[in-house]
């Protein structure tokens, strides 16, 4: 294990960044630069009525993956890199279940409801 | 990466340092935790119009209150960065700056976030109200409890470093709770789009 240490290392570890301090102090100034950028792109979408109000939810998910994007980029650094390629591997694999779970909910949960009796009939088939 | 290490085999280069396998191990803790909320988030989805004759979203949230509690989070989530490049260049006083820096930011979103709570209680809106105040207090309760854990973990942290000094053990586990720290971060991003801002569309 030792001897391992010392040699070079030929993988990053999640979060860590080989450059010089200067260009991960400016990666985390890029980042917090986009994150509110975004956020304040979110909140104002929400909160004026600029924007067509159906199009709204679309805009909203993508301005959220954007900051997701950014975060994951410029706070985790998460990189193409082939050093990173684990790391980005069990990420794609995690973001495949949540895709899995949440997406998979809805729909489930959208057709049950389709095809439930209406809620009246329900309540006076108990009563 | 050298040139010594790509002419050495992937196969006979031997196990990968600590280092790496513990950031990697805590990589994918970090991933279960992101699964265990999209099933809560999953579960938001759903029960989000079922409020049973209750408050609505619309009705309950007050953005500036939240955009308060998200600029706290993303500005602790900056000043949390700042204290790791100042564990790689081993300036102690900079951590501990920065380390009370991204505490103070992290304890005024929970004290936002308890103080919105109490405020909903107080009025009768609890999670047995309707499923979709369970699916929130939920959700937003356990995104809560994880910053809580969150900061008692950078408040031993700074314990460990005054008592045990910079050894490698101590700063891995502080780049260990950054990863953390900016895992929250990026659950909140979803928490206030799909929560806050989505009871608006």
């Amino acid at each position: 294990m030792k001897s391992q240490d010392i040699s070079q290392h030929s993988e990053d570890a999640p979060g860590e960044h080989a450059d010089d301090p200067t260009t991960t102090l400016q990666s985390y100034v890029i980042g917090l630069g986009f994150a509110i950028v975004l956020t304040l792109a979110s909140f104002g979408a929400a909160v004026t009525h600029w924007v067509w109000a159906p199009g709204l939810p679309v805009l909203l998910a993508v301005l959220a993956i954007a900051q997701m994007g950014v975060h994951l980029v410029f706070f985790l650094h998460v990189s193409s890199s082939p050093d990173s390629v684990n790391t980005v591997l069990a990420l794609a694999f995690g973001i495949f279940v949540v895709g899995l779970v949440v997406f998979g909910s809805m729909i489930i949960m959208a057709n049950l409801n389709d095809y439930m009796m209406p809620m009246e009939q329900l309540m006076q088939m108990q009563r | 990466m050298s040139a010594i290490a790509e002419a050495i085999p992937l196969s006979e280069r031997g196990p990968a340092p600590t280092r790496i396998v513990v950031s990697f191990g805590f990589w994918l803790f970090l991933l279960s935790d992101i699964v265990i909320f999209s099933a809560l988030f999953a579960a938001y989805a759903v029960l989000a119009q079922r409020t049973a004759g209750g408050p609505s979203g619309a009705q309950l949230f007050d953005l500036k209150h939240v955009f308060i509690e998200t600029c706290c989070l993303l500005a602790s989530s900056f000043t949390c960065g700042l204290c790791v490049l100042a564990l790689e260049r081993r300036a102690r006083t900079m951590i501990y700056v920065w380390a009370a820096v991204t505490f103070v930011l992290g304890l005024s979103f929970i004290a936002l976030e308890l103080s919105e709570f109490i405020g909903m209680f107080s009025r009768g809106i609890n999670p047995a109200r309707s499923a979709f105040l369970s699916a929130f207090f939920g959700l937003v309760g356990t995104h809560g409890i994880h910053v809580t854990a969150g900061l008692c973990w950078l408040a031993v942290m700074v314990a460990q470093i005054a008592t045990l000094g910079l050894r490698p053990k101590v700063a891995q586990r502080l780049v260990c709770f950054s990863l953390f720290w900016h895992a929250l971060d990026l659950v909140w991003i979803g928490v206030f789009t799909i929560v806050y801002l989505g009871a608006r569309t």
